[in-house]
């Protein structure tokens, strides 16, 4: 081995330069910032994606993309948002921020951090790249449903194997988070004593842990389905395509609370700084995060209502799933009681961590309705649905990636966030975010079909204020790039405690962090 | 940061994360367009699966210099035990997707094909059943029988598990030859479970008709006992690795984790067989 094995060479050397230091980091914050700029690439792409299905649906008719592209634009735009996006960013906040809130000086297992991270560029390739092969890409829709999976051409395998890529990035990440936050914790810091976000993140590590593999497992049956002759979603062989249905939402329903537990936790964490109040019920919060987490297992089929199911099933879904508000409605109220006399001031991560509470509730009440298995048979896969689910991705979990990027920005770069900017990114994405998704309500409502490139001429109105918003939305986002690039790259000097109501660990080493932190642990008291 | 501060071992910046990346990318584009029968395919496949080859030798190569070299305090070690832990976990996620399958298929899929309006409509005559090929296919199989090879095999894994405590037991005192052989004997019973599992393969496609086109009974017992056998494959070579390491002298009765890690991964193993045995081949 060389002389560079030792590991205080490590910390006599700085990291390496240039594009090797990105390719072989072990440093949490490297892969942290690398996770977000990958979320950030992937947002681009899946946006425009968003920007061509909106653009076709501006009107009755087809104008700009054929069915078949529109069916891949759909699909892949759903994929990419929820596996390119959200996870990732996520993921990224993970990275920077668990060693930070904890503690710790690096993740538990830095290299294979890194390999989580790499794993994800190749994966999203693949991905985006298949629509390039003959035959296009996959056009089935994110969920994969069989039989029009295994219809598909060479894409659908690429897209397969591409699902197995991230689900095992997923799964070592997630091993990495849980490991560090059990075993890495500074002296002192007790689990209840563990910031929100990061409580959140241990109880999202283990859902991804239980559920990433069981998706590999779907997608290896519709691989060989397609490939190699067997029958477990072919009914002549004995098999039941909603057989798929069912172990797809096996996975798909604890993914739906990865995609959401972490933004809880970023939003737990802006509230009460800007408050100047700590988080009301800490405790409730975190039994509230882990009753969601194990009720996430139970309530699956409450996606498939419509396919057939004794009623004594529909009646016990429907109930698991309306139990979830009550975990749910908690979290609201102790955001609304901690904001409650506080001493409240409205930076931009205040603003998205407010608009948070409003719009998210919006898309759990929609949830609620969808919830209910009489009036889900009506609105299953309308734009009822499709609103719902914006609602509580977008203005949630994407919004509260935006408070966690105003938040944290200062920690990371150094430097204060101009304000000017920022607000002018939240209005016009608040406005304009409610524009093009609330009226899809009204489309669901009145019968319009999701996943359609043309529509009957009473849903044009609609669509076109679900356009004009949409794009004012997607255009809203430069603003947001802005912002980063100018907080990068200069701006008001950030003091350690960048704001003046936070509280944590990481708001005691400088701004920007130092590539090394808490390299001997601090004290909690 | 160093274990010259007694803190937490951190690696230095390592080649070997994008080298497996490159490696799954190579795998994935070869896998997909070799079963699309396009030139290269193979070629690529083969050479993902030599790089994801080279990279875990290299990289566990490095680990287990770092442990030799005591990098590793208490802290590190629970760390992996954690890890271990939790990648076992998932592993069990993996099979419960494919045991979910084989229950779905025979409580639910196959009667409501039988009965009801489905089996008037569409499927007249069919009658469910199980082991069943489904009501579509003209494949005719004969199911794997329990008490033969599969009972062999649960044998041989029952003992291999017996057989690595024993080895853990001379680990724990100090006698390395009792380490050494309890592991041979170990990767030995392995070994023989995966020739019996071949052979009872071969039996299958070549005299009894069950393939993975066998309708729902065949996919599923294929799928869960391949993925299984794969699983062994996995752990006898990590049993091998753990051989050579005992042979080179590596382990002390206090501190041994990549053994503890490779033991707990084999009763898994055995585990899911028994699961396997019993849900697959006897009930």
């Amino acid at each position: 081995m060389d002389a560079h094995a030792t590991p205080a060479a490590s910390v006599r050397h700085g990291p390496p330069t240039g594009p090797m230091r990105w390719l072989t980091t072990t440093n949490h914050k490297d892969i942290g910032t690398l996770y977000l700029w990958f979320a950030a690439t992937m947002f681009l792409i899946g946006g425009l994606m968003a920007m061509l299905i909106r653009a076709e649906l501006f009107q009755p008719g087809l104008q700009i993309v054929q069915p078949e592209l529109f069916n891949q634009l759909t699909t892949l735009h759903g994929l990419i948002m929820i596996f390119g996006v959200i996870m990732p960013a996520f993921t990224g906040f993970a990275n920077w921020q668990v060693p930070l809130m904890i503690g710790a000086p690096d993740m538990a297992f830095p290299r294979m951090n890194n390999w989580s991270f790499w794993l994800l560029p190749v994966a999203g390739g693949l991905l985006v790249g298949s629509m390039l092969l003959p035959g296009g890409g996959v056009a089935g829709g994110w969920t994969m449903y069989p039989p029009l999976f295994l219809q598909g051409g060479i894409s659908y395998d690429l897209t397969i194997f591409a699902i197995h890529i991230m689900g095992a990035s997923s799964i070592m990440g997630a091993i990495n988070i849980a490991t560090t936050i059990l075993n890495m914790r500074a002296p002192g810091m007790t689990l209840m004593r563990m910031p929100l976000f990061v409580w959140t993140w241990l109880i999202t590590a283990y859902l991804l842990i239980a559920v990433m593999p069981v998706l590999a497992g779907a997608v290896t049956m519709l691989l060989t389905d397609r490939n190699f002759g067997t029958h477990f979603f072919s009914a002549a062989g004995g098999g039941d395509p909603v057989m798929f249905q069912h172990i797809f939402w096996f996975f798909g329903h604890p993914e739906v609370y990865i995609l959401i537990l972490p933004a809880f936790g970023i939003i737990s964490t802006v509230i009460p700084t800007f408050s100047r109040k700590p988080l009301f019920g800490y405790a409730s919060m975190v039994y509230a995060t882990a009753s969601i987490a194990i009720l996430s297992f139970m309530v699956w089929a409450h996606h498939m209502f419509t396919v057939g199911m004794p009623a004594a099933a529909q009646l016990f879904f429907m109930y698991a799933t309306l139990l979830i508000a009550v975990p749910t409605g908690v979290k609201v109220f102790n955001w609304v009681a901690t904001m409650w006399q506080g001493s409240i001031s409205f930076e931009t991560a205040m603003l998205f961590a407010i608009a948070f509470v409003c719009l998210f509730t919006i898309g759990g009440f929609s949830g609620l309705v969808l919830a209910m298995a009489p009036v889900d048979i009506q609105l299953h896969d309308t734009y009822y649905v499709v609103a719902h689910f914006h609602y509580v991705l977008v203005t949630g979990a994407l919004f509260s990636i935006f408070a966690g990027i105003y938040y944290w920005l200062p920690k990371w770069t150094g430097h204060r966030v101009d304000e000017t900017w920022g607000r002018w990114h939240f209005w016009l994405s608040a406005i304009s975010v409610n524009l093009l998704f609330f009226p899809m309500h009204f489309l669901g409502l009145a019968g319009m079909p999701r996943r359609i490139p043309d529509y009957a001429l009473q849903f044009a109105d609609f669509n076109r204020i679900a356009s004009i918003g949409g794009f004012v939305f997607g255009a809203s986002q430069i603003l947001l790039l802005i912002v980063i690039l100018k907080c990068i790259r200069g701006g008001e000097k950030a003091p350690a405690r960048a704001w003046e109501g936070a509280e944590g660990l990481e708001w005691t080493v400088a701004s920007p962090a130092p590539y090394h932190t808490f390299v001997q642990p601090p004290e909690v008291k | 940061m160093s274990t010259h501060t007694g803190g937490y071992y951190l690696p230095e910046p390592s080649h070997w994360p994008i080298v497996g990346s490159l490696a799954m990318l190579c795998g994935a584009l070869g896998a997909t367009l070799l079963i699309h029968g396009v030139t290269g395919g193979g070629w690529l496949l083969t050479a993902g699966g030599g790089a994801l080859a080279v990279m875990l030798f290299g990289w566990f190569g490095r680990v287990i210099h770092e442990s030799q070299s005591g990098y590793h305090n208490r802290q590190v070690d629970i760390s992996f035990r954690w890890g271990m832990g939790w990648f076992i976990f998932s592993e069990v996620m993996f099979f419960a997707a494919f045991f979910g399958a084989l229950f779905y298929g025979r409580a639910i899929a196959v009667p409501d094909l039988a009965g009801g309006d489905e089996a008037r409509l569409l499927w007249p005559g069919y009658t469910g059943g199980w082991p069943t090929a489904g009501p579509g296919l003209e494949a005719a199989f004969t199911p794997m029988a329990p008490w033969g090879i599969p009972a062999l095999n649960t044998l041989l894994l029952l003992s291999s598990g017996v057989t690595v405590t024993w080895a853990h037991w001379g680990l724990k005192r100090g006698r390395r030859g009792q380490l050494n052989l309890g592991l041979a004997l170990t990767v030995a019973l392995g070994l023989a479970f995966l020739g019996f599992q071949s052979y009872e393969y071969l039996h299958a496609y070549r005299d009894l008709g069950l393939t993975l086109g066998a309708g729902i009974y065949g996919a599923t017992f294929f799928m869960l006992t391949g993925f299984h056998g794969l699983h062994v494959t996995i752990g006898s070579l990590m049993l091998m690795v753990i051989l050579g390491r005992g042979l080179a002298g590596h382990f002390r009765p206090e501190r041994h984790f990549a053994f503890e890690a490779v033991s707990w991964y084999w009763h898994f193993v055995d585990v899911v067989w028994l699961l396997l045995f019993f849900f697959v081949y006897w009930l």
